[in-house]
């Protein structure tokens, strides 16, 4: 027989059972369906971190001042002033295809007309939006003439411009940090959320010198020229843990540290942390899937079982069609089409309804949800697979009956 | 010889003992012949049956079908030779439920390979040869059991076989069917086909030409017969 013509009969055949081929094929749709929506929100959850990390830029290193110890309180990190602008200059001398700005944090009340707004005030270099990819939507960035003499203008993210100015154009405008004018030059562009929820665009930028003399003061840094964080940005395609190397070598050399002293500062490879999470949503995503593959498994079953019962109710048929000529193959073809037939069908509409769901899942739950065309299809192969692997054993099992007992058979 | 079987033994096994269900038969049935098989259940000649139609293999000896030494052949060789040159008709009509007549007449035409059009234009031929033209798009459930027989009678001509073996091809039909049926077979035979005919009912054995009794796995009668001509009743 040809492939047509099995698969004619096995439309037939499951055609005259209508009810019981539909509630047979439910088991696959459902675990099909079950497939494609965790593959779907698993890969949007993936896509999410990626892009996130694309936020942050990758080839991130991320320099802190070490711990200091008071009266034997341990401070945190951040808590003592280790790392200076030399550091910077240092490492932007000394290490090739590296660019390190600095940052020095602080937070203070903002005001502009009758808005104020607390946020968070960094002290920076130009460098700071090359280091962090951070480009302007508007305005300008600082000058050298700025940085040198401590000049009172400052860069405000997104959330800032909006909480002040709602929808008046904060170029130019003066706005008030710490009680000190200062004058808006330009304002950067969304980043959004980091991965842990905190929102990126909620800050204000200014010269690290107009920073440390005219809003964080001087007792938060006890040395003149401490710095906060140095970012270290990576040359694309550099190998990140070579070069945290070589920072903390040059950075330990520097501090006069001895050899197996603890480091007085602490230093993050964010590409790494970011590859981690990366790899971390990656096995979520695979878990589902695993999970939901699982009701495919149970849908398997019930064809199989469904083709037993088939099969022997149709011992008769199966022996007369052996008579009239069937050789095994045939009997052994037409059966498994059917199981085939049943589980692809199943998996289609499976599809579909995996499709809807996810959505429906998008936009109710608001979720993140990427379908790729490889998942429908790996989907659909693995509910072939499932129906040649169930449907396997019930048409082996009509393929080897005897002829004359199976026409016989009551 | 169309048919001939040397030495033929079935052996069964029952539990601890060995049961002959063909004992030795040595037959030659040629072409052309009409021949019923008779005999007891239990007597072997299902089991004959069963061999001459290559649906089994016998523990022993030789059958030849037109030449072919079928004790020798495998599955799928079995499987040809039903296809092509044997034509079956059982007691209980053995139809696809749910399927049209047409199409059940077609069936052994599926499995010789026979491109559809060859195979509705065949079946239809077959159909209308015995009676049944216009009913070829019924189901079996909107036939009488006659005309399921009939279809059934189709279905084993379709392939144009070298012989046609019914098993109790009236066993579920009344008596004026039967006549009807047996009447058919007759005509078959007349136009050159050979059948050979299962059955327990004198009654119908009197239309073969040839009538062999089996007992105990064996023939223990094979005598001609004169055919009584099927006078129907109007």
């Amino acid at each position: 027989m040809s492939a047509l013509q099995l698969l004619r009969v096995a439309l037939r055949a499951l055609a005259i059972n209508k009810l019981r081929s539909a509630l047979t094929m439910l088991g696959i749709v459902i675990g099909v369906g079950a497939v494609i929506v965790m593959m779907a929100v698993g890969a949007g959850a993936q896509a999410r971190v990626e892009e996130q990390i694309r936020a942050l830029g990758s080839n991130l290193l991320m320099i802190m001042p070490g711990t200091t110890t008071a009266g034997g309180v341990r401070m945190g990190f951040g808590s003592s002033s280790t790392l200076s602008e030399e550091d910077v200059a240092a490492i932007n001398r000394e290490i090739p295809d590296v660019l390190a700005a600095p940052a020095l944090r602080g937070s203070a009340q903002v005001v502009w007309g009758n808005a104020n707004w607390s946020t968070v005030i960094f002290g920076v270099t130009p460098e700071y939006l090359e280091v962090r990819q951070w480009p302007l939507v508007a305005g300008r960035s600082f000058e050298p003439a700025e940085m040198a003499s401590g000049g009172k203008v400052c860069l405000i993210g997104a959330t800032v411009a909006k909480q002040l100015f709602g929808s008046a154009d904060p170029l130019d405008q003066q706005i008030r940090i710490k009680r000190v004018p200062f004058t808006v030059i330009g304002v950067l562009e969304t980043k959004g959320q980091t991965l842990y929820g905190s929102d990126q665009d909620d800050l204000i930028l200014m010269p690290i010198s107009t920073a440390r003399s005219r809003v964080l003061g001087s007792a938060t840094q006890a040395k003149q020229r401490a710095v906060g964080t140095i970012w270290v940005k990576m040359a694309e395609g550099t190998d990140s843990k070579a070069m945290e190397d070589q920072v903390r070598g040059l950075l330990r050399q520097r501090h006069r540290l001895q050899p197996g002293a603890d480091d007085d500062f602490s230093l993050r490879n964010l590409a790494e942390v970011m590859a981690a999470q990366e790899a971390s949503s990656r096995v979520l995503a695979l878990l589902l899937a695993a999970v939901a593959s699982v009701s495919l498994l149970v849908g398997g079953i019930g064809i199989m079982n469904i083709m037993l019962v088939s099969v022997t109710e149709r011992t008769r048929e199966i022996g007369l069609r052996m008579a009239v000529g069937a050789r095994t193959r045939d009997i052994l073809g037409q059966f498994l089409v059917e199981a085939v037939t049943l589980s692809l069908i199943g998996g289609l509409i499976g599809v579909a309804l995996g499709m809807g769901a996810a959505a429906a899942i998008a936009h109710f739950a608001g979720w993140r949800v990427l379908l790729s065309p490889q998942a429908v299809a790996l989907s659909v192969a693995f509910a072939l697979v499932i129906g040649i692997f169930f449907g396997f054993y019930p048409a082996r099992k009509a393929a080897r009956l005897n002829p004359v007992e199976a026409l016989r058979f009551e | 010889m169309l048919i001939r079987t040397r030495k033929l033994v079935k052996l069964y096994r029952m539990g601890d003992t060995e049961v002959h269900a063909l004992d030795g038969v040595d037959l030659d049935i040629d072409k052309g012949e009409f021949v019923a098989v008779m005999g007891p259940s239990g007597s072997g000649k299902s089991t004959f049956m069963n061999i001459v139609g290559c649906l089994d293999l016998p523990t022993r000896g030789g059958y030849w079908l037109d030449g072919r030494a079928v004790s020798e052949m495998d599955g799928d060789q079995l499987a040809a030779v039903r296809n092509r040159h044997v034509g079956f008709v059982f007691q209980h009509f053995n139809l696809l439920a749910r399927t049209p007549a047409i199409e059940n007449v077609a069936l052994p035409l599926i499995y010789a390979g026979v491109p559809k059009p060859q195979r509705s234009e065949r079946a239809m031929a077959m159909l209308e040869r015995v009676g049944l033209g216009t009913r070829a798009h019924h189901h079996p459930s909107q036939l009488s059991g006659g005309q399921q027989q009939r279809v059934a009678i189709a279905r084993a001509l379709v392939t144009e076989p070298l012989i046609i073996l019914a098993d109790e091809p009236t066993g579920a039909l009344d008596s004026h069917t039967s006549i009807e049926i047996m009447t058919l077979f007759q005509e078959l035979n007349r136009n050159g086909m050979t059948v050979v005919l299962v059955t327990h009912e004198p009654d119908i054995a009197r239309f073969a030409r040839r009538i062999l009794r089996f007992l105990d796995g064996r023939v223990v009668a094979d005598e001609a017969n004169v055919p009584v001509e099927a006078a129907l009743p109007a």
